[in-house]
């Protein structure tokens, strides 16, 4: 799955790509230059490790894109300065088909920010990848802890380090709506079934709203679903199983899973407020779905922290405001599992200069700049589970809420599943034939042919 | 690169060209005197072989590839191909192709054909061609585009107070005749008929301008004599103006199916070869690039290639025919 809506291409713009044969090097000048970020000290002597790189570049290559690309420039402002070297970025909406075939092509760029653990395997498999140095792994190491470190980790060699990170395991909900009609946030899976059924009973409107359609991508918000409640129905050891394959796609966890989903996605009386039938799930904009809370046509909207960004300017996004988000719970209150996903800094070349550009992105400095700066030019939107991220940092109350879920003692983090089976499952079979399933396939068929697919 | 450096590689570029042109044309200067043959050599020369680097080459990669597994790593034999002819995914993509050429080349040949009749020497011909031939400008993306916002859906419910407005015409009109607005591309199988819709809206166009010259290349006293003996206007229609211009028509069939043999941007941008709707070309992008299987997608695109290539011949021979008359 994707972190955020600008790195989704829509079908159009990658029609109009292929018919302009682009190799699509979307570029975008370096950081503005009245862009501070007063809130993080910075000391040249902390560069000093990094040697002198006077006139050496560095080119990253990724797929985000304006407005989230300003921040990144920013945070590498510091070490530009400090080192003299120069950071040169650019974005492609169509990185991920992109990086692929550069990579098979031999024309890689130095760095590439990898939003999927399948797609390190895959470009690991091209054999242009470097292995992280040594520097990069004791700050993973340090911040950031196993689970995260064996992320980055392919067939036993620790290559990329995590960037970014989002938390999807949320429902977005109207806090005005909910003291209105004396509802409460659900503590437990029991109580979220509770509550759908009372919003559907009280009759003010349908309680959930839902959309997948995402251009070529669509069906992903729904594989989101899907994992979220295999989490919560097998916990996370069946969750790794499943997702490593171990346990059969269609076995009896994934299909408590998915009738669970559709106890609450298939039912009409719960869809798709403010929006149509159960079908129209399958056409609606990701990016539209959630709108309806706003108006006051449905109540709840599963969707990841990145969703902030979607409501309409003047939206206050507050615990207390228009719309804010509520951790789906799980069975009781006793386990807290996290569905969420994340970006990983992966190198095509062991110079000096990308080493040190490396180290420098993995530790808590660079988090914290990073932190700073989003918040400072797109109103936050970005956090990471580097453990020396200093939430003062953070603007956004989603920001805040997604930090304190993320590094929370008691969480259970899990990354996105389907970004990490083989992309004919986690990018094909899973996509269409969930997508499939809402407009009207059962869900035995949906699983045994998922599970046909794989490789 | 800034601008600056952009504009300084440009010219560069544009330099370098003049140069290597302005040495071909010295080159072929100094051989002039020695014959015609080596002449024309000089410049099919450098065209063969990029032929072969950029087109023989690729062609040849991709079908030992589509010999090969997802990954490109073991030989599989033709079990590629099997899975396109079995596999019950493969054969709703073979279903549409099919689909696809066999309606729109003779919807839009139709619809051309008996628009080029009408509109022929009546009054304003030249305003009345210009509107249909109009959706042959904007391009495959573009026109999908503008038929989804046509498509678009919002349920209505006359019980709900509140109904959402429709922004899709096509519904809008359903409503106000007292129907259900429909899903157009979401329903099965009815959707892929309304992605051909918009190939038929922008090949009309093309299929009218080429059979209106060739209808007006009719000579004048063929139908004279056949009006004179007495024909009806069908009859000069089925017995004149058809076998005229036969090899014109054949063109026009066959240039429209190759292209939607082809046919991509609309389905790619209209529902993503979901919900049923995908093609051959669709799905060999579909396979290639987002579900990582090299193997299939190259398979289809060899599959594509050989469908192609038949109609092209037949395409090639009418158009010679047609020349040499």
């Amino acid at each position: 799955m994707r972190k955020s809506a600008g790195v989704l291409a829509a079908g159009a713009v990658a029609a109009l790509a292929l018919t302009a044969c682009t190799t699509g090097d979307g570029e975008t000048p370096g950081g503005t230059a009245d862009a501070t970020v007063d809130e993080v000290e910075v000391d040249c002597a902390d560069f000093e490790q990094y040697g002198d790189l006077e006139g050496k570049t560095i080119t990253i290559y990724a797929g985000i894109v304006a407005p989230e690309d300003t921040p990144y420039m920013t945070s590498f402002e510091p070490f530009e300065e400090c080192t003299g070297a120069t950071v040169d970025y650019q974005a492609d909406k169509q990185f991920e088909q992109q990086i692929l075939v550069r990579a098979q092509a031999g024309n890689t760029p130095d760095i590439a920010i990898v939003p999927q653990p399948g797609l390190l395997a895959q470009l690991v498999a091209t054999g242009t990848v470097q292995p992280a140095p040594e520097g990069v792994a004791a700050n993973v190491d340090e911040f950031f802890g196993d689970a995260w470190k064996d992320l980055g980790t392919v067939d036993g060699t620790f290559y990329a380090a995590p960037s970014g990170a989002s938390v999807k395991s949320l429902v977005w909900y109207s806090p005005a709506q909910f003291e209105e009609n004396g509802y409460e946030v659900p503590e437990t899976l029991d109580d979220l079934m509770a509550l759908t059924e009372q919003i559907a009973a009280d009759g003010n409107n349908k309680p959930w709203c839902a959309g997948i359609a995402s251009g070529e991508a669509t069906g992903w918000p729904l594989t989101d679903w899907v994992e979220d409640f295999v989490l919560r129905v097998g916990g996370p050891e069946v969750y790794d199983q499943w997702v490593a394959h171990e346990i059969p796609f269609n076995s009896e966890v994934p299909t408590q899973a998915l009738d669970a989903v559709g106890e609450y996605l298939k039912n009409p009386d719960f869809v798709n407020g403010g929006i149509g039938d159960v079908s129209t799930i399958a056409t609606t904009a990701f990016q539209d779905a959630g709108l309806p809370i706003v108006n006051g046509q449905c109540s709840l909207h599963r969707m990841a922290s990145f969703y902030a960004a979607n409501f309409p300017e003047g939206t206050d996004v507050a615990e207390d405001g228009d719309v804010f988000a509520f951790y789906l719970p799980s069975e009781d209150t006793s386990t807290k599992p996290v569905l969420g996903a994340g970006e990983f800094v992966v190198s095509f070349a062991d110079r000096p200069e990308v080493q040190a550009l490396l180290e420098f992105w993995s530790t808590d400095t660079w988090a914290n700049l990073k932190a700073a700066a989003s918040s400072e030019e797109t109103g936050g939107g970005w956090i990471t589970a580097n453990s020396g991220l200093d939430t003062d940092n953070l603007v956004n109350p989603i920001d805040l809420l997604s930090a304190e879920i993320l590094l929370d003692p008691a969480s259970e983090f899990r990354f996105d599943g389907s970004d990490q089976m083989p992309a004919a499952v986690g990018t094909g079979a899973f996509w269409r034939e969930s997508t499939a399933w809402i407009t009207g396939q059962s869900t035995e068929e949906t699983l045994s042919k998922i599970e046909a697919a794989w490789p | 690169m800034n601008v600056a450096d952009k504009l300084v590689a440009m010219v560069l570029a544009l330099a370098a060209f003049a140069v290597v042109i302005g040495l071909i044309l010295f080159v072929v200067s100094l051989l002039e005197r020695r014959g015609a043959r080596r002449v024309a050599w000089f410049f099919v020369g450098p065209t063969v072989l990029l032929l072969i680097v950029g087109l023989l080459y690729p062609a040849g990669r991709t079908v030992v590839r589509s010999l090969f597994d997802a990954a490109g790593s073991s030989f599989i034999g033709i079990a590629n191909y099997t899975a396109i002819f079995s596999s019950p995914d493969q054969l709703v993509v073979l279903r549409n192709t099919v689909l696809w050429v066999l309606v729109t080349p003779f919807v839009a040949t139709i619809v051309g054909l008996l628009y080029a009749i009408w509109v022929n020497g009546a009054r304003g011909e030249a305003v009345a061609k210009a509107l249909i031939f109009l959706p042959m400008a904007i391009s495959f993306v573009g026109a999908s585009i503008i038929w989804k916002f046509v498509y678009e859906y919002r349920f209505y419910d006359p019980d709900v107070r509140v109904n959402p407005e429709q922004i899709g015409l096509l519904n809008q009109l359903l409503v106000w005749l007292g129907l259900q607005p429909q899903q157009f591309l979401l329903n099965q199988p009815w959707n892929n008929l309304f992605l051909i819709v918009v190939m038929i809206w922008i090949q009309a166009g093309f299929a009218m301008t080429i059979l209106s010259a060739a209808i007006k290349a009719i000579p004048m006293e063929i139908t004279e004599a056949a009006t004179l003996d007495g024909v009806s206007s069908t009859q000069l229609f089925r017995y004149v103006t058809v076998p005229a211009i036969r090899p014109t028509l054949v063109v026009v069939l066959t240039t429209i199916a190759i292209g939607c043999l082809k046919v991509f941007d609309i389905v790619r941008t209209m529902t993503g070869g979901l919900y049923g709707t995908s093609v051959v070309a669709n799905e060999f992008y579909t396979q290639s690039f987002t579900a990582g299987n090299q193997g299939l997608g190259a398979a289809l695109a060899v599959l594509l290639f050989v469908l192609v290539i038949p109609i092209i011949v037949y395409n090639v021979r009418q158009l010679r025919q047609a020349e040499a008359r």
